[in-house]
């Protein structure tokens, strides 16, 4: 058998990996077949809706609640102090974010709301209208507080304090400096500084929250179906809240509508639908309505970021200056906290460039609106946004070309393994090949060349460059050693049955981006079997390996590892007992579309099913000391890097209409290195989807609140999401290197997209308003605000 | 989200209609394609106690020209409209709306008198109207009557319609063969209700001047505004210059969320200006 030297173990005529198969789960969802948690009905099965607080601080000065209980099919209403007696609060810190602080949170506000849309009351009945119903009938006499709103305001000694336990408004803060900043900046050939805004906004899931929950007191289990993103994590969350032992609660999570980070926190009104099953031992469903959405889904990217970059003559970026402000709501959020994203900007920086002089701040305060936590590509977007706006500014004062001055600082492709000037560690990435291949799909020549002819037509047209780094694959680095029971491990476990026919078991989780479809491509391509004959089954704490869910961009990395040393191990295993039933050496043997081969020849020697066969009904024919395990487990941890970074690029081109302020998506193009990719088609749908989730924080989304903490932006009317009419085609390539820590090699690929595109559309407005001196910083870009930049329309009001 | 409890009648003739809602007051709603409504309902915005559903009324539909007037039946389906042959020849103004009313799956249930009863200050049929001269009719247990457009809109979802009237159709004029209809809107997103509209049309005279100019703002105040300060300077020879200094002096926006008077007064500048430029070439 000839070998050609550049082919790998993935290039075999038999392998899955690298090919757009469709997903197993595809038809089934557009046949309206999903299992979606507001699907699900079972016997006695009540509803909770929730009474919510009006004002964003409010003493609650007394609950009257005796009209609600009269109400048709209500079985039973809860307070917050009803339910702070079976529940025990929490407090969301981590050890490793040192001084981050936070108030206990229980599941009902009790004496004190905090945010407009805390949960208050609770009323069960025997329909959702119902207890929607009696909710006007519940009379809470509210004393209304002074609001913290301004991140800006939160530390003023004159502000008040939110929670007085805690002494001041400030969550968390740190501090990271390396090299010689102030040095550098005084050296400097040139210092440009601006201010960014990125606005605070929300991840808009098609299937809102969900949750049923259902104590079986014959059985002392609490069963509770939620459309969550870590199954294991939540079954410690309600074992430990509710006083359960952890192996008495059982977390199954069927299709997701989406998740995109909203769905991998704990909410109070999901921790309270779990205590009031436990209390009243049958089945309760919560299914949050967009309202309740949106001011009760964590919130992110609320900051205020001045930065200054520093570069001598040649273009070198010689120094970085950061400093962070973010407002997080009344309280960090359990159990991941809400400190990460601050500490993502401080990480996250700069790190695409070779930077040896490095200073940055987060400061992280409290105040009276909406929790924030991670959203899709938790601070890289705002990261790339600083730094990327720092680079074009730093362009324009040399009167370089947005891409020299990126080439002349990309961190170089042989300089790896390498250590940012945050302390990140980087295995392996490809700025510089990554950006020759999005140069290449741009036509960057032609490109300018129709913009200033166009221009001359007075067409303003704009072109914006991206780069951005991207964490995936996190170690226990990320949570764990912080003190939370969040898996970095995950397992999978494949069993062969008679017919050949292969079920895996995974701890990662579908969320509808194709988790299942991957885990079968691995799970197929590592056994020798036909992809039809794998199923995969996810999102049960009770039947499938623990594991830490999907989030962190690591299902692919760190579960696809898992399933592809599983199904390595269980082909052993087959080939194990083959050897003896066709007396050749296992490792003579092979297995090919579900076929056992010689592997020299390649020809045919049993089928899996006739294997499958003899093992479990005619074992007595096989020699008695032979080994049949038909089953195989393994898992998976990063071990030698905290993190596997990735990289890429990404360009917008786009034309603003000077008079009305509008900008016009034309053209997106993304270059991204993920490593090994798995299935094309679906890392392309996710990088594009990620893209205009990007686009959305860039152009429209915005969650804006009065001077009181009223949230305005309540419905889909006000609070703008990205529709298909109005994107631009999104044009892929990907460059791949491969993560040498595991087998598989592939790194996350799901928030690269995100991490990009504000940058480059921010960079492609400016660079179209750059013949009038105009830019604008401040996220989301509306009409308003370019006309304002424009010196069109007076700054004030909006914005 | 669940519509606080409500009782359904579906009345089967426009007189049953008028007389359930004659019998229930500001207690009852009429439901036409519920584009509106529904929402409303379901955020407990509004909690009627009866819903009349007009729907499968068939003397509310229909498209017809009697003279020199087109009779548009209240329960006109927006896409109807923009399928119209009739109106497309006779009131082209309305079809140059149709691709600015959200979205297609919308356009399908959403009706005409719906949107006109409803009076929402960014939609476009109000606009048409005032801007075409509608007759606005309306029925009562005491019979028809019939509303000038001018008259019909009197604030922020407030009409001349008297709460236990129906409103049965718009009679349009028919419009000369050679008047020439523009529709602009600035949206943030395709479909979005406009942050500014405009309405325009005009008959072109000759190059440089209009006949019988109209123009309608909408998305800018409670009502559609069709001011005749800034109208006066287009009739004959076209003074685009007098017609945007009246708007200064004449057109005072109100402010949005995400827009301020000033920027709203700035982009209604632009849009008219733009309508008269597709007028006048």
């Amino acid at each position: 058998m000839t070998h050609q030297p550049n082919l790998t173990a993935f290039d075999g005529p038999n392998s899955y990996i690298g090919k757009s198969v469709p997903r197993p789960n595809a038809l089934r969802l557009v046949e309206g077949r999903g299992q979606y948690v507001d699907d699900l009905q079972l016997p006695r099965m009540a509803h909770v809706a929730f009474v919510r607080s009006p004002h964003a601080h409010a003493e609650i000065r007394s609950i009257e609640t005796a009209a609600a209980r009269e109400m048709p099919g209500v079985l039973r209403v809860f307070t917050g102090l009803d339910l702070a007696a079976v529940c025990e609060p929490w407090v969301a810190v981590l050890a490793h974010l040192k001084g981050l602080k936070s108030a206990p949170q229980h599941p009902l506000a009790v004496a004190r709301a905090t945010w407009q849309g805390e949960a208050v009351v609770a009323i069960v009945a025997d329909s959702r209208a119902a207890a929607e119903d009696a909710l006007a009938h519940v009379v809470v006499d509210y004393a209304p507080l002074p609001v913290v709103v301004e991140m800006e305001a939160a530390l003023d000694p004159a502000t008040p304090v939110i929670h007085p336990d805690l002494g001041d408004n400030l969550a968390f803060t740190r501090l990271h400096e390396s090299g010689e900043p102030d040095r550098a900046f005084a050296d400097a050939y040139k210092v440009v500084e601006a201010t960014f805004h990125t606005a605070r906004h929300t991840g808009v899931c098609l299937e809102p929250r969900s949750i049923l929950a259902d104590y079986n007191r014959a059985e002392r289990q609490l069963t509770v179906y939620l459309s969550t993103q870590a199954p294991h994590m939540m079954q410690t969350v309600f074992a430990k809240h509710l006083g359960l032992p952890e192996g008495a609660v059982r977390v199954i999570c069927k299709d997701v509508g989406g998740s995109f980070g909203i769905k991998v926190h704990v909410y109070p009104d999901e921790v309270a639908t779990a205590a009031i099953s436990k209390v009243m031992g049958r089945p309760v469903k919560f299914i949050a309505d967009r309202f309740e959405s949106f001011v009760t889904d964590i919130h992110a990217r609320d900051h205020r970021i001045t930065g200054r970059m520093a570069v001598d003559a040649e273009g070198r970026i010689t120094a970085l200056d950061i400093d962070d402000l973010t407002a997080i709501g009344p309280y960090s959020v359990y159990p991941r906290t809400s400190a990460i994203e601050g500490n993502q900007v401080v990480n996250l920086c700069g790190g695409q460039y070779d930077l040896k002089n490095y200073r940055a701040r987060t400061t992280v305060v409290f105040q009276n609106k909406t929790p924030t936590c991670q959203y899709r590509a938790v601070g890289h977007p705002i990261a790339t946004a600083v730094t990327e706006g720092l680079v074009d500014l730093a362009a324009e004062a040399l009167g370089m070309d947005p891409v020299e001055i990126r080439r002349r600082n990309l961190i170089l492709d042989d300089a790896y393994p390498y250590t940012s000037a945050s302390g990140m560690k980087f295995e392996g990435l490809s700025h510089h090949k990554s950006l020759d291949t999005l140069l290449a799909m741009i036509d960057y020549p032609a490109l300018r060349a129709e913009q200033a002819q166009l221009r001359e037509q007075g067409v303003y047209r704009g072109i914006g460059f991206a780069t951005f780094i991207e964490l995936t694959n996190p170690s226990p680095f990320m949570y764990g050693i912080g003190g939370a029971r969040i898996s970095a491990m995950d397992g999978c476990t494949i069993r062969m049955d008679p017919d050949g026919s292969l079920v895996a078991m995974t701890g990662v989780t579908e969320q509808g981006q194709g988790t299942e479809a991957i885990v079968a491509q691995i799970v197929a391509h590592g056994v020798g079997v036909p992809l039809e004959c794998v199923r995969v089954i996810t999102g049960d704490t009770q039947t499938t390996p623990y594991g830490g869910g999907t989030w962190a961009c690591r299902g692919a990395g760190i579960g696809g590892e898992a399933a592809l040393q599983s199904a390595m191990a269980l082909k052993e295993s087959i080939l194990t007992v083959a050897g003896a039933m066709l007396q050749a050496k296992p490792e003579d043997l092979d297995i090919i579309g579900g076929e056992v081969i010689q592997r020299a020849t390649g020809a045919a020697r049993m089928k899996l099913s006739e294997l499958g066969r003899i093992v479990y009904f005619r074992g007595d024919t096989l020699p008695a000391d032979l080994p049949r395990e038909l089953v195989a487990t393994r898992h998976y941890t990063p071990k030698q890097y905290p993190f596997v970074f990735t990289n890429g690029i990404q360009t917008s081109y786009l034309e603003v209409d000077p008079q009305t302020g509008v900008a016009r998506l034309l053209k997106h193009w993304v270059v991204e290195d993920c490593g090994r990719v798995i299935n094309p088609l679906l890392v392309d749908e996710q990088i594009r989807g990620g893209v205009v989730q990007g686009l959305g924080g860039a152009l429209y989304e915005h969650c804006r609140y009065d001077q009181d903490g009223q949230l305005f932006t309540t419905s889909m009317a006000d609070y703008l999401v990205p529709m298909a009419a109005d994107m631009p085609d999104i044009v892929v390539g990907h460059v791949e290197t491969p993560t040498q820590e595991s087998a598989l090699g592939a790194k996350g690929a799901g928030e690269a997209g995100t991490a990009g595109a504000p940058a480059a559309v921010m960079n492609a407005i400016n660079d179209a308003l750059r013949p009038f001196n105009a830019r604008v910083t401040a996220q989301p870009f509306t009409p308003e605000r370019i006309l304002q930049a424009l010196g069109t329309v007076p700054v004030g009001h909006s914005g | 989200m669940k519509a606080a409890p409500f009782r359904y009648a579906k009345p089967s003739s426009v007189a049953e209609a008028i007389a359930l809602k004659a019998d229930h007051g500001d207690s009852a709603q009429f439901l036409a394609g519920g584009q509106s409504l529904l929402p409303v309902l379901n955020m407990r915005l509004d909690r009627p106690e009866l819903l009349i559903d007009l729907n499968g009324l068939s003397e509310l539909e229909g498209i017809s020209q009697e003279g020199s007037t087109i009779r548009v039946g209240a329960l006109t389906r927006t896409k109807a409209i923009g399928q119209s042959e009739l109106l497309a020849r006779q009131v082209p103004l309305l079809g140059a709306c149709i691709e600015h009313i959200a979205h297609p799956a919308i356009r399908t249930l959403a009706t005409f008198g719906g949107s006109v009863a409803l009076a929402d200050p960014a939609a476009e049929w109000p606009a048409c109207c005032l801007a075409l001269d509608a007759t606005i009719v309306v029925q009562g247990r005491a019979g028809e009557r019939e509303i000038a457009a001018r008259d019909f809109f009197q604030g922020l979802y407030a009409t001349a319609r008297d709460g236990n009237e129906l409103l049965v159709r718009i009679e349009l004029p028919v419009q000369p063969p050679d008047a020439r209809p523009v529709a602009l809107e600035l949206c943030r997103r395709r479909g979005d209700y406009a942050i500014v509209g405009v309405l325009a049309q005009a008959r072109a005279a000759r190059p440089d001047a209009l006949d019988d100019p109209r123009v309608v703002f909408f998305g800018v105040a409670d009502r559609p505004i069709r001011l005749p300060e800034i109208e006066a300077p287009l009739r004959g020879k076209v003074s685009l210059k007098g017609a945007l200094d009246a708007l200064d002096a004449f057109l005072e926006p109100q402010g949005d969320l995400y827009h301020s008077p000033a920027t709203k007064k700035h982009l209604a500048k632009v849009l008219l200006t733009r309508a008269l430029r597709q007028i006048l070439h």
